[in-house]
């Protein structure tokens, strides 16, 4: 024990000693905390469309308003050749051509059939399909117009309808930011618990301090608490200092869950993390070894999480690389229960698995360092 | 220029020297570009959505069958109330709920009017949103068939073309985006760390004494990278176009004209960073944890930059990648020569530019 | 100096895969002995000297280290002896005094005696208005005699000193080997390599190793008329001069 306080008094003073590092590990994730959830909105607005009237009739006329006026829309050009929007389309000025055909209005009512060309960028297929979605309603909703218009008389519509009511339970606004914030300050934090600790340990096998401690009475896992314990604290501060200065009182996100259980799993998540930053130091020489490996692993981490885009949608064999990461987790419950307030009983999985990551990276994390030191 | 050879062959013995941090070099992008090129897609398949169906009855059988055959969901059959349906949610199990009241069939045979609720989990917006309209749009699809042979004058017909990505794959857009990333990213790390440790182990010293121009001696170490940057880029884009059906429709030849740009702009990023800091750690620190997410959220392959506040759009406007990945989307999928993207290339020459003024200032400084 | 053996070991061998680094190396220590470790570059003196500490397990042979078994007893061992590498390794930032009190913590050394000692070090070395500066700032002389200081902080039986006087002035090795002595005086048993041939004259005996083989071994004056040489540098050079190994194999 008293090994272990002096071990911890060392490695404190040397982190509070380094004024630079301490405040970047704490301001750059808050700052990063306070802007970059903003960034992330799916939500589709705002798609600029080009377009070509070879009709000119009051219908189209009629039809281009209601485009502009769903608010979906906006209008990059108007009624320049269909090449001249092709070019805007090109050069990535505009999202979606539409063109209305000359004698659309007569077409229409002679022919009872009319069309029209859309061309969509769509090499964002998702905002593709949106866009043409919104198009094609708005489209549908015109068609309805004119046809009310072209036999007012005509109220037999009695047909089979089915009203869909739709609720939006936990989030009724569609709040972004309150879905992003919990993650992101998920992977902030694990980004300043895992690299701090694999570069601190290297750090000392680089200079070759490790040598000299290898020679004292030491014990191994003295040595390694002393250096979890403080990354682990470091890692609930950040946590902290995230969920209450910036998620809630920036964007109001008041965790509706119990706080004991988040930061009951938070301990352990952090205590698993640092596992992996123990085992990247153990197979690294070099500070430089041991970034690329942690940029790499956190890399995954972060994309494979769930965090931008749903675990859902990925292919079956990346499924797995995402349950076998352990930020899935961490984000999966802190969104759960700042969110929804998921109790203990409803984590019960995620805490077991989380628990056993926490012992298997650990116990391979020792294992591989009396190996090779 | 000798000396500058003998500088630059010194740099590539410690480059291929440290075998461990090669071979991170080389296998992470590939690794990355094959995981996030196939993994990453911000379509919504195989949601778990949850269905309660109190009425079992034809209608609703119909209904279900479509549901089942739409690759968005993943159905899930239980009777549950709002309780057992918010447990649900609350273990992060379903993500949508549709619920179908007693007497589905018989309120729409002889009141013409049935009600379906459809509850979403809006912790998720994109998800609940973009679940909510697939399955109204599935309902509405059943009520149209039921509505058929009613009037069909007066239609309006779209043709709609996808075009550049006709099969709607989340690849095109996401491997120019993680191209971008990664090659960005692994030269600022790489180079900013290279030049710190020599800072730390005191061997700069020595190269500063010697009789050549110290401003040399630090270009002279951002050389390898370069080089291993362009062989990595060749890597990822033999990947891309083989095993992820990327096309290459224009010039290669701009292409890699635009990319050598981009890996000089992260290089004199590096470069400035190490001149900046004096240890590793803060190096790694500003270009890992400072770069990141922002890199990744500002690039606009993750979220479209149209829709982030002003401020935001203006900062995107400082991150080389964002701008690259405008490039790469012209010259790889839309086949455009230099005439569309002659801006951002300008923009990323004015940012080395700018980006190696100021290091070697701050270079100079530091000397005297 | 008594008659006690505190270091003896048995054809100890250290092998990494076909390169034999240090070869059947027997030999005995006595307590309160200087002795000179010496050798050419990649000799592999620093091998021997790795496995005595117990940083690397031997291939093969046997050794005790002031009575403790090399292989069983290493946690026994640690506490008895002192190590100061080659490569100067207290840590840079942490003051003179935290640096004392950390490796003083850490070796055990009780609180109430903490303090006086480590008043006592900075007062012999001279290093008072140095206490409380980083020890990364210091020059090196002082950095290397302070890591001495610290390595038999402790009172060891044993400290074991890897090329300790490397990179300083004559005058400063001159003041570390007056250390040395001191230490040596308490009791405390000195096992130092060196490629300087003057230090060598210090030792009260030394051996010298070729190629992973210990080639000689007494004292400075017994292998000058062995080698009818008039100085320790002849010696090594007659010892030294057929070797195969060089550094960079190592």
């Amino acid at each position: 024990m008293r090994t272990l306080r002096f071990l911890l008094q060392k490695e404190f003073r040397q982190i509070f000693r380094n004024s630079n590092i301490l405040r970047m590990i704490i301001a750059m994730p808050i700052i990063q905390l306070l802007v970059m959830p903003l960034a992330a909105d799916y939500e589709i607005k705002n798609i600029r469309i080009s377009l070509v009237d070879h009709d000119r009739s009051p219908n189209s006329q009629k039809l281009k308003n209601k485009i502009i006026a769903s608010g979906y829309f906006e209008l990059n050009d108007f009624n320049v050749s269909f090449d001249e929007s092709y070019e805007q389309f090109q050069r990535n000025n505009s999202d979606l051509i539409m063109e209305i055909p000359k004698d659309f209005e007569k077409s229409l009512v002679v022919d009872k059939q009319a069309n029209l060309f859309i061309a969509v960028n769509a090499i964002n297929g998702t905002n593709a399909t949106v866009g043409s979605a919104y198009l094609n309603r708005i489209i549908g909703s015109f068609n309805r117009d004119i046809r009310l218009d072209w036999i007012t008389s005509n109220n037999s519509v009695n047909t089979a309808t089915i009203e869909v009511s739709s609720l939006n339970w936990f989030n009724p606004f569609l709040n972004y930011p309150s879905f992003m914030v919990p993650g992101i300050l998920v992977i902030l934090v694990t980004m300043v618990g895992a690299y701090m600790c694999a570069l601190n340990i290297v750090k000392e096998k680089e200079v070759g301090t490790i040598e000299q401690i290898n020679v004292t009475p030491v014990k191994k896992h003295h040595f390694i608490l002393g250096k979890l314990i403080p990354f682990w604290a470091i890692g609930i501060f950040v946590f902290t200092l995230g969920l209450f200065g910036v998620a809630w009182l920036v964007y109001g996100i008041v965790p509706l869950g119990s706080l004991l259980t988040l930061y009951v799993f938070l301990a352990i998540y952090l205590i698993a993390l640092l596992g992996i930053g123990l085992i990247i130091s153990t197979y690294s020489n070099t500070q430089q070894q041991a970034m690329s490996l942690a940029f790499f692993c956190m890399m995954v981490f972060l994309l494979m999480s769930g965090l931008f885009t749903p675990v859902d949608s990925m292919p079956e064999w990346a499924k797995w690389i995402a349950i076998a990461n352990p930020v899935t987790y961490f984000i999966d419950v802190v969104r759960l229960v700042v969110l929804k307030g998921s109790g203990f009983a409803a984590l019960k999985t995620q805490f077991l698995i989380i628990s056993l990551m926490a012992v298997f990276f650990n116990t391979w994390a020792v294992l591989n360092y009396k190996k090779t030191m | 220029m000798k000396q500058f050879i003998t500088f630059v062959r010194k740099e590539f013995y410690h480059v291929f020297r440290d075998q461990k941090t090669l071979l991170l070099l080389f296998g992470m992008p590939v690794a990355q570009i094959i995981l996030f090129g196939f993994a990453l897609t911000n379509e919504i398949k195989n949601s778990k959505v949850l269905i309660c169906d109190h009425a079992r009855d034809a209608a609703t059988q119909n209904i279900l069958q479509r549901f089942e055959a739409s690759p968005s969901f993943n159905i899930e059959k239980n009777i549950l109330n709002h309780k057992g349906i918010e447990q649900e949610f609350k273990k992060g199990k379903i993500r949508l709920a549709v619920i179908f009241p007693a007497n589905f069939q018989n309120d729409l045979n002889h009141f013409n009017k049935a009600q379906v609720q459809l509850i979403a989990d809006a912790s998720d917006p994109n998800t609940a949103t973009t679940l909510t309209n697939y399955a109204s749009s599935i309902l509405m699809d059943y009520q149209k068939e039921l509505q058929e042979g009613q009037a069909q004058f007066m239609s309006i017909k779209t043709d709609v073309r996808m075009i550049y990505n006709p099969e709607l794959k989340g690849t095109t857009n996401f491997v120019p985006g993680v191209i971008a990333l990664v090659l960005l990213l692994v030269c600022v790390l790489m180079t900013s760390i290279s030049i710190v440790k020599e800072k730390e182990t005191g061997t700069m010293e020595l190269l500063l004494v010697s009789p050549f121009n110290p401003i040399l001696v630090v270009l002279s170490k951002a050389v390898p990278y370069f080089f291993l940057s362009l062989i990595n880029l060749t890597v990822i884009l033999i990947l891309s176009t083989t095993l992820m059906d990327m096309p290459i429709k224009g010039s290669i030849f701009l292409l890699y004209f635009a990319s050598s740009l981009l890996i000089l702009t992260a290089l004199s990023l590096g470069l400035l960073i190490s001149n900046s800091t004096d240890s590793q750690q803060a190096a790694m620190l500003i270009s890992l944890m400072g770069m990141l997410i922002p890199t990744m959220m500002l690039t606009g392959f993750m979220f479209p930059l149209e829709n982030m506040p002003l401020a935001l759009q203006y900062i995107s406007n400082l991150v080389p990648s964002k701008w690259y990945y405008t490039i790469t989307k012209s010259v790889m999928i839309k086949g455009m020569g230099i005439e569309a993207i002659w801006k951002e290339l300008l923009v990323l020459t004015v940012m080395t530019l700018v980006l190696l003024t100021i290091s070697i200032k701050k270079f100079k400084i530091r000397l005297a | 100096m008594t008659n006690e053996v505190v270091i003896k070991t048995d054809k100890l061998t250290k092998q990494y895969g076909d390169f034999v680094a240090a070869n059947q190396i027997t030999l005995e220590v006595y307590q309160g002995e200087i002795f000179g470790f010496l050798g050419a570059n990649g000799a592999g003196k620093t091998t021997a000297m790795r496995m005595l500490c117990g940083l690397s397990t031997p291939s093969s042979g046997s050794a005790t280290i002031g009575g403790f078994d090399i292989y069983k007893e290493t946690e026994q061992i640690k506490k008895n002896i002192g190590y100061m590498s080659q490569k100067f390794s207290l840590y840079e930032d942490l003051t003179v005094m935290e640096n004392i009190r950390f490796f003083g913590g850490i070796y055990g050394v009780p609180d109430k005696d903490l303090k006086e000692r480590m008043r006592s070090l900075i007062e012999t070395l001279g290093l008072k208005s140095e206490a409380d500066k980083l020890v990364g700032s210091l020059p090196l002389g002082w950095k290397q005699k302070l890591a001495f200081s610290v390595a038999i902080f402790h009172e060891p039986k044993i400290v074991f000193l890897d090329e300790p006087t490397g990179g300083v002035d004559p005058v400063t090795r001159r003041q570390f080997w007056d250390l040395i002595y001191d230490a040596s005086d308490k009791g405390i048993t000195i096992f130092v390599t060196t490629h300087y041939m003057d230090e060598a004259e210090y030792c009260n005996r030394v051996t010298m190793m070729v190629d992973g083989y210990i080639k000689a071994l007494d004292t400075p004056y017994k292998l000058k008329q062995q080698f009818s040489a008039d100085s320790m540098d002849d010696v090594f050079y007659e010892l030294a001069r057929n070797a195969k190994r060089r550094e960079d194999q190592l």
